[in-house]
């Protein structure tokens, strides 16, 4: 099958599915907008400058099928494996939601933490002026895909001055059931003002498979929310994710990305301020071995005035990975007394480990200040010699090196349980990529 | 007369291409303090170097024997093991390694060489907390990341904790003292002193002589363009500090 005539399968499969009258009349015309949007779009190619660095060919020869509601044991199993001590546990099986396999803890009046399929039904009144509405259909071919096969995925809700103690874990599993199966999680946040709350999306997987999530996340003013997503698919899954924020006066928004998996997985973070006082902390950690090519795109938009964002990714790559950073900050003229930081640091660790990095901010006020920063490089072979010079052999003072190169960022994680998961991935990941090295 | 443990033999070496030794021999036995000095530029820290192993130095003639073997046919990690500890002129900053953990996992290292069960982390903070004192660092410290933060003070400090701490046969300082004011200076002396005994040996590099005030060598030797040109007792030392290297180094030349 060519790559033509499978996305003119895809755009038939998404249109049939656009017409699927079960749904409620806005998600109805979500769909076909995506449907319509992505007949135009197909998926993204390296011709978009967007897309420079991540050739989708490999995925569009491929094809895949929207998986049915059966769980398979391999799923239940990685559900376990994945789960947090604690909090509330959202488990999505190749797309669907799985009541039995997630657990549900009292949560405080009026705060919504489900599925998003039956939140359209239910909590119409919240979804249907989100839905949508951050993460335009007409953005790119993926987010296109992605609302027009808008089906299910993770729904929180925060009422205004709420405050959610526990962190709300949305475990997304695929496993392939025969067919190579690709799932459109769309994710809806929705944080009232001055209230408070966690979110962690995970997704893990068995097998060849396709994510294509969408997350929207909408801020009320001087609501704080800490995001992580967290990457481990399996080493033959496509992962695309776009995630889009908009934050309202003095908002508070912690995204941190972490991506460990996939042969290839691009994301695109967003927030913009939309009133003035808001902030933001974009952090990053890519680690990618053997053929592994990994993407971010960052996007940070400050539209009024007194915004501070502070970015750092951290990538290390090793055997022939090939890893992107491209981190948009946009200051417009509105936007006096901004307060804008941005690093990016690489870590090579092979010869043919590759990374394209790039800062991008665009100025167009003033009164600010802003900073940007990128390094490429091999560890500091100081500090290697110092480690070797007091007993430590050449493979462990690596292997120190490296891991404190990626601890900074977990170490940033407050959210406990799921930063000693990260801890123990990272202790066995590690070891494998340093082994690498030639 | 007590056993030799390193023993330095028409050692030549160079970096990028440039002699920098040039013909250095050097007897040190067992319970022995031999403070090397010289001018900037005389080779001071490329002997250091070439004793600790790091990458960029080529030894083009001569040989280096410790403790029986030969030194420079060993890796970095396998001299200081084998107990030869180099105390770092400008010690490295590593961010996000934790001094204690580095620590740990050094001593380890030395301790399975040497034949001796790993300490554990209650074990190595009792001992490590003991050898504070004796370098007047805060306990505070072994929360940081290695040197990260530090004071020029500090990290010399620091230096010497670990030397205390795996205990080195051979323990070879790269001007310890520079950058030091009087009280750090007597901590560091102090901490090396407390290191003296019968087996243990000290090769301290300087610049200047007062670091021997409080660190009195058996010898000493001074360093001019690649070479030992004259040895002698502590007195020298003082010497030099009246007379500076200005006759050595035409004497050299």
């Amino acid at each position: 099958m060519t790559a033509a005539a499978i996305a003119d399968h895809q755009r038939h499969l998404a249109a049939a599915h656009s017409l699927d009258a079960a749904v409620p009349g806005f998600v109805r015309a979500l769909r076909q907008r995506g449907a319509e949007q992505f007949a135009g779009l197909g998926l993204p190619m390296p011709q978009l400058e967007d897309w420079k660095y991540t050739n989708l060919n490999v995925l569009a020869r491929q094809s895949f099928a929207l998986a049915d509601t059966a769980v398979p044991d391999a799923a239940a199993q990685l559900a376990q494996d994945a789960r947090l001590s604690d909090g509330i546990e959202l488990v999505f099986i190749n797309g669907h939601f799985a009541p039995l396999l997630s657990s549900l803890t009292d949560l405080p009046v009026g705060a919504v933490a489900g599925s998003l399929a039956e939140a359209m039904v239910h909590h119409a009144e919240i979804v249907a002026p989100h839905l949508g509405m951050l993460v335009l259909p007409d953005t790119d071919g993926s987010a296109a895909l992605n609302a027009a096969f808008a089906a299910d995925g993770a729904f929180v809700f925060v009422p205004e001055g709420i405050a959610l103690e526990v962190p709300i874990h949305c475990l997304f599993v695929s496993a392939a059931n025969g067919h190579a199966t690709m799932t459109h999680p769309r994710t809806l946040i929705v944080a009232g003002a001055c209230s408070r709350a966690t979110v962690i999306e995970q997704h893990v997987g068995v097998g060849t498979y396709w994510t294509n999530a969408v997350t929207e996340i909408a801020l009320g003013a001087g609501a704080v929310l800490t995001h992580h997503k967290v990457q481990r698919e399996s080493a033959e899954a496509f992962h695309l994710a776009t995630i889009t924020a908009a934050q309202a006066a003095d908002s508070q928004l912690g995204s941190h990305a972490v991506s460990l998996g996939a042969a290839l997985a691009r994301a695109t973070i967003s927030t913009r301020f939309d009133a003035p006082g808001a902030a933001c902390s974009f952090d990053g950690l890519y680690l990618a071995g053997e053929r592994q090519h990994v993407d971010h795109h960052t996007s940070i938009d400050h539209r009024q005035p007194r915004g501070t964002s502070r970015e750092l990714y951290k990538g290390i790559l090793a055997g022939r990975a090939s890893g992107v950073f491209n981190g948009k900050v946009f200051v417009r003229p509105d936007a006096q007394q901004t307060d804008a930081q941005q690093m990016n640091q690489n870590l090579l660790l092979s010869d043919d480990a590759q990374i394209d990095t790039k800062p991008q901010l665009e100025i167009f006020a003033d009164d600010v200040k802003c900073s940007h920063g990128a390094t490429i490089g091999q560890l500091d072979e100081d500090a290697v010699f110092y480690l070797r010079a007091r007993g430590i052999d050449m493979v462990d003072a690596r292997r120190l090196l490296i891991h404190a190169f990626a601890n900074e960022l977990v170490q940033r994680i407050d959210t406990e349980p799921l930063r000693h998961q990260l801890e123990a991935v990272l202790a066995t990941r590690l070891p494998v990529l340093v082994g690498e090295q030639p | 007369m007590a056993e030799i443990i390193l023993e330095i033999d028409d050692l030549h070496a160079s970096v990028d291409g440039t002699e920098i030794l040039r013909g250095i021999d050097l007897t040190v036995r067992r319970g022995e303090v031999h403070a090397i000095m010289g001018p900037n530029g005389s080779g001071k820290s490329t002997l250091c170097n070439v004793l600790a192993g790091r990458d960029g130095y080529t030894v083009t003639a001569g040989t280096v024997r410790y403790d029986g073997q030969d030194l420079l046919a060993l890796a970095p990690e396998e001299r200081a093991r084998a107990g030869v500890f180099l105390a770092f002129q400008y010690p490295v900053e590593i961010p996000g390694v934790g001094n204690t953990y580095f620590l740990r996992t050094a001593l380890n290292a030395v301790r399975k060489h040497r034949g001796l069960e790993p300490l554990d982390a209650m074990d190595f903070l009792a001992l490590v907390k003991a050898k504070m004192k004796l370098v007047d660092l805060d306990p505070k410290f072994l929360n940081r990341a290695v040197n990260e933060g530090f004071s020029g003070g500090e990290k010399k400090r620091n230096e010497i904790l670990q030397m205390a701490v795996l205990e080195p046969r051979l323990a070879i300082l790269d001007e310890t003292d520079s950058g030091l004011d009087i009280d750090a200076l007597k901590v560091v002396a102090d901490g090396v002193n407390g290191l003296r005994n019968a087996e243990h040996a000290v090769v301290a590099i300087t610049h200047y002589q007062r670091l021997l005030n409080y660190l009195v060598p058996d010898f000493v030797h001074v360093l001019a363009k690649g070479r030992i040109v004259r040895s002698g007792d502590k007195a020298l030392a003082a010497e030099l500090e009246l007379k500076g290297y200005v006759d050595i180094e035409g004497a050299a030349a």
